[in-house]
């Protein structure tokens, strides 16, 4: 039977199981609009910007095992939502982004809200379509949900011309699609996980690092059992909390610019370093030659051959899928008598937990003025670390990663890799559609949300009970602490002035806003949020202005030459 | 150092930009770069030229091949290869001069592609370093236009890149 192309998208979009897009129409999408108007299986989320509209797409994404897909219009819906796409892409988030485009007639004429979208989020794409003919249509999509969701998922898009989806053709699915020119490597080397598993065995100082690949690969409990089984310290790097449980004794926390001590000395002085799903960034090893040792051997594993010896030399590479890795050494660990040296490891552990006597997350609980990790802690307790928890960037990101403990995968929402501000509130509307019933908490500061604060309408439009916790300083906080600390105090442009009145703004949006300035009532605010089950609650919580984040590795700066809070 | 990257790559639209685009962003080099089709039209071919410490040459033979549209990437420097590069040069040839343009152009095998009376047309095939040394022998003002096509290569023997 011929379809037109727009009938055909949506016919994809319910072949693929998509249940939700996340966009904004504009005239080169009216004819999918119009075809997605006409049936019910797939939802329509309206967002108030195309930014707005990529972040759900991304936490609905991050939060579920589920693919999200967002839907613009071409020129400025395209431009808008490039910080979303580009936001995914640095983490690997896999998303189908649907863009219109002017008519192929068109293109190239500078016509009315015309741009090169293919040009423009090439570098932060997976991969990218322009769909010239209607009957590529079908098979360009199929590939679309292929290229995002294997090998190292990213976002892919695809971008159709107006006359593309009017004209019709032939309807088929294809069940399923290869590229001749894409085949990821995705079942480790034998030969390679046998040395590993070797070294692991034979380590006498190890310690494993994981990061988002972890959460990507749904390999949190292979992670869990080896760990375990071995009986090694393990850090989370940002994207990677919740692959390894935050409250388990093995746990030394965050590494990198804002890790803890234990963790950074561990990763600077282990002599078998292993490396699951990530990828050595310059936030969490700091300079690559300070952190360099000769006595230390590293595996790495990931999907992302690139990834490997990028910016830190590797001895034992292992590409594949990390959960299938991880089993396999698991299983081989299982089936062998050896086991790791108990008396070296004792020892190991004892030097660590002496680097955790440092208590280098220790905080003022005495203060008259809120502090911002208090509040965390808090939260943590009352939704008892269950909850999602989303966040924008900055200091409040930092303290939420320290102080949360996260001991499920998928339920810390970041943006890690591009770090966009704005991103914890569109964010949070994605996981709160795929997990309708969970607490989902978005911990922000008033710079942050005030870059997406628009989708408070959104979150009205579609009854989000998002519990929005701004940790309000009154300060850009990062801003400010990087300002204090290298620029001798010269805040530059970093103090919010002008600030709106967040109570109100909640409310005038239809939504509870509620201000909190004591520490006392810190706890009772929380609570009642939390138990507004079908309500969107704004806390504004008044903070300590000049509360730091520490540990700090200062840019540049070897992973051991860190901040402490005492020092200062 | 100097290697010379050959890739089949997807005959699509847009496979160009995508890898030219990739050593813009990561900030390696391209010294030449030339692409055709193959004889199988659904398939290009490219040869890049570039250089750069082994951990670059690493990382970008990984991200080349990271790329959807890419086949195949094969780093023809590792072994024993062949390397063409084809040069028009347009110099003056009038008076004295005319005959001892030709007499080079004979030595360095070169063919006149087309003639006037004040110039000559010259096509010169061999590898960027021949290429080099006839302009070097020639004075620099008699030369009036050059266009080199940049480096093509193709691996010696029974090494073959195809998929």
């Amino acid at each position: 039977m011929e379809l037109t192309g727009a009938e055909i998208l949506i016919r994809c979009l319910q072949e693929e199981g998509v249940e939700y897009v996340f966009g904004y129409p504009g005239g080169a999408v009216l004819n999918i609009y119009d075809e997605l108007f006409k049936q019910n299986r797939v939802k329509h989320v309206l967002v108030r910007h195309e930014q707005g509209a990529v972040h759900a797409a991304d936490g609905y994404s991050r939060s579920s095992q589920k693919i999200g897909v967002a839907l613009v219009t071409s020129g400025p819906g395209v431009t808008n939502a490039v910080t979303g796409i580009a936001t995914a892409y640095m983490d690997s988030i896999p998303m189908v982004v649907i863009t219109g485009q002017v008519p192929t007639a068109a293109i190239g004429q500078d016509a009315f809200q015309e741009c090169d979208t293919v040009g423009i989020t090439r570098p932060t794409v997976k991969h990218n379509f322009l769909v010239k003919n209607v009957d590529d249509l079908a098979v360009t999509i199929k590939k679309a949900f292929y290229l995002a969701t294997t090998g190292r998922p990213g976002p892919v898009l695809v971008d159709i011309p107006k006359d593309v989806s009017q004209q019709k053709a032939d309807f088929s699915y294809p069940k399923t699609i290869s590229l001749r020119s894409y085949n990821p490597v995705t079942k480790g080397h034998a030969g390679q996980i046998r040395k590993a598993v070797q070294l692991l065995l034979e380590a006498k100082r190890p310690m494993v690092y994981s990061g988002g690949g972890v959460i990507l690969n749904d390999a949190a409990d292979q992670l869990t059992r080896l760990v375990h089984l071995l009986g090694f310290p393990c850090t989370n790097t940002l994207m990677g909390l919740g692959g390894f449980p935050g409250t388990d004794p093995q746990f030394t926390g965050l590494p990198g610019m804002h890790g803890t001590y234990e963790s950074n000395m561990a990763m600077q002085n282990c002599d078998v370093l292993l490396a699951v799903g990530a990828r050595f960034d310059d936030r969490v090893i700091g300079d690559p030659a300070h952190f360099y040792r000769a006595d230390r051997k590293i595996i790495h594993i990931d999907i992302d051959p690139s990834s490997i010896s990028k910016r830190v030399k590797v001895d034992v590479p292992i590409v594949g899928y990390v959960g299938d890795v991880l089993s396999e050494m698991v299983k081989q660990i299982e089936s062998s008598p050896a086991r790791p040296d108990p008396v070296a490891l004792k020892a190991w552990w004892a030097e660590i937990k002496e680097w955790q006597r440092k208590d280098c997350l220790r905080y003022d609980r005495n203060s008259k003025l809120i502090k911002p990790q208090f509040v965390i802690q808090k939260l943590y307790e009352l939704t008892k670390g269950d909850a999602f928890v989303t966040s924008d960037v900055g200091q409040h990101q930092m303290w939420a990663a320290q102080y949360y403990k996260f001991d499920k995968p998928r339920r810390w929402i970041n943006s890690g890799g591009l770090g966009t501000m704005g991103f914890g509130l569109p964010s949070a509307m994605g996981v709160q559609l795929a997990n309708p019933n969970a607490d989902v908490v978005c911990i922000t500061g008033e710079a942050s949300i005030q870059m997406c604060i628009q989708e408070l309408s959104t979150c009205k439009q579609y009854h989000l009970p998002i519990k929005i916790v701004n940790l309000n300083n009154r300060y850009m906080g990062m801003v400010r602490q990087w300002q204090e600390f290298f620029y001798g105090n010269r805040y530059a442009e970093s103090y919010m002035d002008a600030l709106p009145d967040f109570v109100k703004l909640a409310e005038a949006y239809g939504h509870v806003g509620l201000k909190i300035e004591q520490p006392r009532d810190v706890e009772g605010a929380l609570r009642e949020a939390l138990a507004q089950k079908d309500r969107l609650v704004f806390l504004d919580v008044i903070t300590d202005q000049t509360e730091n984040v520490f540990p700090m590795v200062p840019g540049g700066k070897g992973l051991t030459e860190m901040i402490l809070a005492e020092e200062l | 150092m100097r290697h010379i990257l050959s890739i089949l790559v997807e005959n699509e639209a847009g496979a160009l930009s995508r890898i030219a685009g990739l050593f813009s962003a990561r900030g390696y080099n391209i010294e030449s770069l030339t692409v055709a089709p193959t004889e199988d039209a659904t398939m290009s071919r490219m040869t890049i030229v570039t250089s750069g410490s082994d951990d670059v040459i690493e990382q970008i033979t990984k991200q080349l091949n990271k790329l959807v549209e890419v086949v195949k990437v094969v780093d023809l420097t590792e072994g024993n290869h062949i390397e063409r590069e084809l040069m028009l040069v347009k110099v003056r040839a009038a008076g004295k001069d005319r005959d001892e343009m030709k007499r080079l152009a004979d030595i360095f095998r070169g063919r006149i592609l087309d003639v006037t009376d004040k110039s000559y047309t010259i096509e010169l095939t061999g590898t960027g370093a021949k290429l080099d040394a006839f302009l070097q022998t020639i004075e620099p003002g008699v030369i009036l236009e050059t266009v080199r096509t940049g480096a093509s290569g193709i691996g010696r023997g029974e090494r073959i890149l195809r998929i």
